[in-house]
């Protein structure tokens, strides 16, 4: 009685407007992701992501939401609001996939040259990351993280229940697979 | 709802109990007491060891978290039975700004008051107590030793105190 247990489980829904999205907003899966752009673990998982999402193709939605640990990760903050700032002029995946392919030069010059290489207003993207413009929107998929449970990166949701299992691809695919076939 | 029995963790010193004094180093030549923060919460976290990876990501979460535990007044220490210089270069090392605090001798005697100690390896539970402000347990929470338990249950707890404290 005295020492809480808790389910952990999604505090904030995925919402098809305000989150990160690839895949249907009516597949039956949906994996969110609570990462961190300089953790080598979340690193680590970025191609495991990419394969189950080949593998499983529609039957799965995923969604990336910012978990920044600067303690650990002094770049890791600057990197999320970049992302952001991507989304903003709507290529955020491509930015997520170029700092994760790109997890050691995550640097201010860095960041900029990838913003050039997508071919985005640099200018603009340039004055987001000055001015910190998506650091608010950063904080609160952090917050929603931490109510969530999240504890440490990555941390994985399937379809809104923290996957505290491996996120080897084995596992994670069999634990996706599971809850596709479950009813709902 | 949930009971986990499965692993021997210890039942931690529970909500309602009057916190155990103590006063501990935090630095070589400063200690903190639990006294000094009467009138405001305290989060007690027990972590096993400096520089274990697990440990290193729960504070450093904590860390992250210093502003949101300071809305609400609240004070964080961390103990652990470390040394005092362990605990500097952890510190140090991680970039860590609330205080540490080293349970080295005798060794672990505030975990023991807490019933957070294990004797068989020698350090303390993962455990996280919140006090209030007049010094009594309000939560307290034993995480299997493997496991960062996050920082969800502590914000409960806060607001939790914040709601029926109202005063």
């Amino acid at each position: 009685m005295s020492t809480t247990q808790w389910d952990a489980a999604l505090a904030i829904p995925v919402d098809e407007d305000r989150d990160h999205i690839q895949g249907r907003a009516d597949a039956p899966v949906t994996l969110v992701e609570y990462g961190d752009y300089e953790c080598p673990y979340c690193g680590a998982a970025y191609p495991i992501v990419k394969e189950v999402q080949a593998r499983l193709g529609d039957t799965l939605r995923f969604v990336f939401r910012n978990f920044p640990i600067t303690t650990s990760h002094p770049h890791a903050e600057q990197a999320a609001e970049a992302a952001e700032a991507a989304a903003a002029q709507r290529k955020f995946w491509e930015m997520h996939d170029l700092l994760y392919e790109n997890q050691r030069r995550l640097g201010d010059q860095d960041l900029r040259g990838y913003a050039d290489q997508l071919g985005l207003d640099v200018e603009l993207f340039d004055k987001e990351l000055v001015e910190h413009v998506h650091a608010p929107r950063v904080r609160e998929d952090f917050m929603s993280g931490v109510r969530s449970g999240v504890n440490g990166t990555p941390s994985f949701y399937i379809n809104g229940t923290r996957h505290d299992d491996s996120y080897d691809l084995e596992t994670l695919l069999a634990a996706l697979e599971q809850a596709a076939s479950a009813p709902q | 709802m949930t009971n986990t029995t499965a692993d021997a963790r210890a039942a931690p010193l529970p909500p309602g109990t009057k916190a155990p004094e103590f006063r501990l180093p935090s630095t070589p030549d400063q200690t903190v007491s639990l006294a000094e923060f009467r009138g405001q919460p305290v989060i007690l976290a027990f972590y096993p060891e400096d520089w274990s990876p697990v440990c290193s990501d729960q504070m450093a979460l904590y860390q992250e978290l210093l502003p949101e535990f300071r809305k609400f007044n609240a004070e964080l220490l961390g103990i652990s039975v470390d040394g005092i210089w362990s605990h500097l270069a952890f510190a140090r090392d991680r970039n860590l700004h609330f205080p540490l605090l080293a349970d080295f001798e005798p060794k672990g005697e505030v975990a023991r008051s807490y019933q957070a100690y294990r004797s068989a390896e020698g350090t303390t539970e993962r455990a996280l107590f919140v006090i209030d402000a007049d010094g009594i347990v309000r939560w307290s929470y034993i995480s299997p030793v493997g496991v960062n338990p996050g920082a969800d249950g502590i914000l409960r707890a806060l607001e939790n105190l914040e709601e029926e404290g109202g005063s």
